[in-house]
């Protein structure tokens, strides 16, 4: 009888299976990414931050193998016999020879209705999915090319500098160094000649013609004083002491976004228009989410005349009147320019309209972009949810595009299942140019 | 609490010394030893011989681990194992389903997981059950004794994950996924069902590994030398056929001759073929396994309670479990999904200690053996001796066809009517006993599919043969998919006729047409 070892391995980690739970997943992609895009266009506006039930037609994800089908000739014996004797007879039942199989799960294996194969994936793996192949425009530029955005770090000492930047203990620290070195012999000698004196002037005077004891006092104390003058030409500070303190820059990478989004709400934007805007606005906002720190996002609406609100304001809040586009990209480089310094923020706008403009102010939307607005934005989408034909704006934005093309996009879109393909189009991970 | 109320009843049959282990239903280590100790002992008084056991405590969300790497405590990684962890993650929040309260590996030490929301009794019913029940049964049984190695067993999955993990590195997922895809797929047909395999011991294999790959290059390519032989042994070399006898062992074959495969992709199909092998014979005695252990908890905690060491209110927890795990469904209820092996196996081995102490005429009659004899001896030479088509053949009385009114119905696909053949009566016992029987053969319940022959000379295409039993056919959809994998584990062409006697019923093949048929993408 072998002795018993109680364990307790209930800390040990739990997700033994998180790596098979991956490849199945991986295996599976294609099917899950068709199933999160549904979703997307499926969800409430408010819900879109969750996880998502897959599904998976079991025939996709059967593991075949070898086994019985239905047919033949086969016995079984079950228990819980009530009326049955040897002999009897029984009508088939609709549906084949059900449980007569000796092939294990026979009914679930038979017949096309089978159920589908239905797990969950986590709010983090939805969002993953979703956002697969997508990577923020310039981002990484911003990060890596950028100039105008660096700090200084200090990174030691240097010989050379400004006298601003002079490290005064360091400097001292060096001089003090530098004369105990070069003055170790001659304080050596002095000490030597010092007692030489002292001893002689001690001593008893001695009959040497030649050499009176105060003469060779003199002649020590001329030594002495020679020595003494050339220690005191040991400068206290050389140029050679002479720290600075070292600073070196680091591009900062900026960790903030701030999101614009404008939108028409002029009388010809119904309902369903500003909902589609509100779906693709929440893309984005998730979108830079995953990808910055802090985000602060500005609602701008305009009709005639653009107004800074609140979501709740910019959403359900009903207007009409005309639409003057260049009222709200104006209010846009105001608030920039007060509030969001381009070296501490990305920038990041969206625009929805249904592409109804005061055709005078086209033009102006288009200069006011190009020179005001696209040269401080990492990205500026524009959507138009219209299904006719395009008017004055979208021609303008469409020169913009060419001459932006990093920065600037626009799609048109119809209906609500257009906004995750639109989404996923203006934000294709552009391919590096270097 | 009852447990608290009942132990002041003073009609309790052991009243006169009781040292209760514990009154509570929360349990912690040092009671999980001590209810171990308890039955360790009562265990010993019925010569229960066993592995050291190594009890691990472990959580609800561990045990789905557990369960999804088919009780393996070391897997290999893949996807099909996520699938069932997802599966039993669903199943399991829905709440359609509990976990087992155990998972027991046949290893040594043998290792049992405990979850940890059982209750006390739960955890000595478990340790009951698995530790003593099913751990004598995999260190007595005659299958497990020949077929698998306990000591080895750990090791060689550790060997076996790790060297899947070096090979996904050097050739990458998809490529090693690929392979363990198509060995899964004929896993069930990668087993000896008369051979003994020689028992695997991870040091060697990791040792003879390398040597093992040049040496099956060599044999493989020696089967397939191109270069011409001597005119008088072609002549012998055209009469004889490769295999020269049919083979059952389908990954067998492959990993031995497919031609095209890398040394490394042997070894894979020799892993999972292994692996397969392992597990063969507990797939070939569900009954008895679970009714030896059923039987033994029962058993040894009516001995503890005996002894005065556990309280009624622990007995009544204890049987209220028991009667569940032992409950069989009728025929027509819609909680029926087949047989309930604890159900039948408990049923046997309770049947067979009546048949000893207190055997009736019919008993004598039909047990002429063991009737009257000694119940522990009977009991244990049943369990060492059989598996569940024996088992069952040898031990099913009239009793217990009767306590489950068994009957048999034969449905023809020819006749428009089901028909009882047999039931739980004088005429029909020994046919439904036999019919019983052939449905825990395994060989039986999978198809009987062999290596017919190789065109070694010609296309070099692979024949196997399905020889249908009582006309059933394959599983038309699943065929062609297997044949696949097939086809990516050989090579070239794969054939395989269906053949009664001696008339082809039925052919598939694989690539289906000439044309270049495309693999479903994901294989």
């Amino acid at each position: 009888m072998g002795v018993t070892h109680v364990i307790d391995r209930r800390l040990n980690g739990r997700n033994k299976s998180a790596i098979n739970r991956q490849r199945f997943l991986r295996r599976y992609r294609e099917h899950i990414k068709k199933a999160v895009g549904d979703a997307v266009n499926k969800r409430s506006i408010t819900d879109i931050d969750r996880g998502e039930s897959i599904s998976i037609p079991s025939k996709d994800i059967n593991e075949p193998n070898f086994r019985h089908g239905k047919g033949g000739r086969r016995s079984q014996s079950h228990p819980g016999n009530k009326e049955f004797v040897s002999g009897d007879r029984i009508a088939r039942p609709p549906g084949g020879s059900g449980r007569g199989g000796s092939g294990q799960g026979n009914a679930s294996n038979q017949g096309e209705g089978m159920d589908d194969f239905v797990f969950q994936i986590s709010q983090d793996e939805f969002l993953d999915f979703m956002f697969e192949d997508l990577a923020l425009p310039n981002l990484v530029q911003k990060q890596l090319k950028d100039t105008s955005n660096f700090k200084f770090v200090r990174a030691g000492y240097t010989t050379s500098g400004t006298p601003a930047k002079i490290n005064v203990v360091r400097s001292m620290r060096g001089a003090y160094g530098r004369r105990l070195a070069l003055s170790g012999r001659g304080r050596k000698k002095i000490n030597q000649l010092e007692a030489e004196i002292d001893a002689l002037s001690k001593s008893p005077e001695i009959d040497d013609p030649a050499l009176s004891k105060a003469d060779r006092i003199r002649a020590l104390e001329e030594e002495l004083n020679g020595l003494r003058r050339r220690m005191k030409k040991i400068p206290f500070i050389d140029e050679i002491d002479i720290r600075y303190n070292q600073h070196v820059k680091e591009p900062k990478p900026s960790t903030a976004a701030v999101m614009f989004c404008l939108m028409d709400v002029s009388g010809s934007m119904s309902q369903l228009h500003k909902d589609i805007a509100k779906r693709f606005f929440i893309l984005l906002y998730l979108f830079l989410r995953r990808n910055y720190e802090k985000i602060d996002v500005v609602f701008i609406r305009h009709h005639t005349s653009a107004k800074e609100v609140d979501e709740e304001e910019f959403f359900y809040s009903r207007e009409t009147g005309g639409t003057i586009v260049s009222s709200a990209l104006k209010l846009m480089r105001n608030i920039i320019e007060d509030r969001y310094p381009t070296d501490d923020w990305n920038i990041y706008a969206a625009q929805a309209s249904d592409g109804d403009n005061w055709n005078d102010d086209s033009p102006r939307c288009s200069k006011l972009l190009a020179e005001g607005i696209l040269p401080m934005v990492q990205y500026y989408s524009y959507i138009e949810i219209t299904p006719h034909e395009h008017q004055m704006l979208w021609h303008e934005y469409e020169k913009l595009a060419e001459a932006f093309s990093d920065r600037f996009a626009l799609q048109q879109i119809v209906d609500e299942s257009d906004i995750y393909p639109v989404f996923r189009k203006l934000f294709q991970k552009q391919v590096e140019n270097v | 609490m009852s447990e608290t109320t009942a132990t002041q009843s003073p009609s309790s049959p052991a009243a006169k010394e009781k040292s209760y282990i514990s009154t509570e239903s929360e349990w912690t280590f040092e009671l999980i030893n001590e209810y171990d100790r308890a039955i360790a002992e009562c265990a010993a008084e019925y010569r229960l011989d066993t592995y050291p056991n190594q009890i691990e405590v472990i959580s609800a969300e561990q045990m789905m681990d557990a369960y999804s790497s088919v009780g393996m405590p070391v897997g290999y990684n893949h996807w099909s194992f996520g699938k069932q962890f997802l599966q039993t993650e669903k199943l399991y929040k829905r709440g359609q389903m509990g976990l087992a309260y155990e998972i027991v590996i046949n290893s040594d030490p043998c290792i049992a997981y405990l979850m940890e929301e059982n209750t006390m009794m739960m955890q000595a019913l478990v340790i009951a059950h698995a530790c003593y029940g099913h751990n004598s049964f995999f260190k007595g049984n005659y299958l497990f004794r020949t077929w698998t190695d306990a000591s080895a067993i750990i090791d060689y999955l550790l060997f076996a994950k790790n060297y899947l993990a070096k090979c996904e590195q050097r050739h990458g997922i998809k490529a090693v996924e690929q392979i363990l895809d198509s060995c899964h797929a004929i896993m069930n047909h990668g087993v000896d069902r008369y051979k003994r395999p020689s028992p695997i011991s991870a040091m060697e294999e990791e040792k003879r590994q390398r040597q093992r790959e040049d040496y099956m290059q060599q044999q493989v390519n020696d089967l397939w030398r191109t270069i011409p032989l001597k005119n008088a042994d072609k002549a012998i070399e055209n009469t004889l056929r490769f295999p020269e006898e049919p083979q059952e062992n389908l990954l067998y074959f492959l990993e031995k001759n497919a031609p095209l495969l890398e040394p490394w992709q042997r070894e894979i199909i020799r892993i999972v073929r292994k692996i397969a092998q392992y597990f063969y014979p507990q797939r070939q005695t569900q009954v008895m396994n679970e009714g030896w252990a059923t039987f033994w908890h029962y058993t040894l905690m009516h001995t503890l309670y005996d002894k005065g060491k556990v309280t009624d209110g622990f007995m009544l927890e204890f049987l209220q479990s028991h009667t569940s795990v032992v409950y069989q469904p009728p025929f027509d209820s819609p909680w029926y999904s087949g047989i309930n092996p604890y159900a039948l196996g408990y049923a046997m081995f309770q049947d067979i200690k009546r048949i000893c102490e207190n055997p009736t005429q019919e008993d004598k009659h039909w047990f002429p053996d063991f009737a009257g004899a000694d119940w522990l001896d009977t009991l244990h030479f049943a369990m060492r001796n059989f598996k569940d088509e024996s088992f069952i053949l040898q031990f099913l009385s009239p009793k217990v066809i009767r306590d489950f009114k068994f009957f048999t119905i034969l449905d023809d696909e020819l006749d428009d009517e089901y028909e009882v053949t047999a039931i739980h009566d004088e005429t029909g016992y020994r046919a439904v006993r036999e019919q019983l029987a052939r449905q825990y053969n395994l060989s039986i319940h999978d198809p009987n599919i062999q290596v017919w022959n190789v065109d070694i000379r010609g296309d070099r295409s692979l024949t196997l043969r399905h020889t249908p039993v009582d006309r059933v056919p394959l599983f038309e959809k699943d065929v062609n998919e297997v044949l696949k994998h097939v086809h990516r584990l050989w090579g070239f062409d794969i054939h395989l006729e269906s053949v009664e006697g001696d008339t082809t019923i039925n052919t598939y093949h694989c690539p289906v047409s000439q044309s270049e048929n495309a693999l479903d993408p994901r294989l």
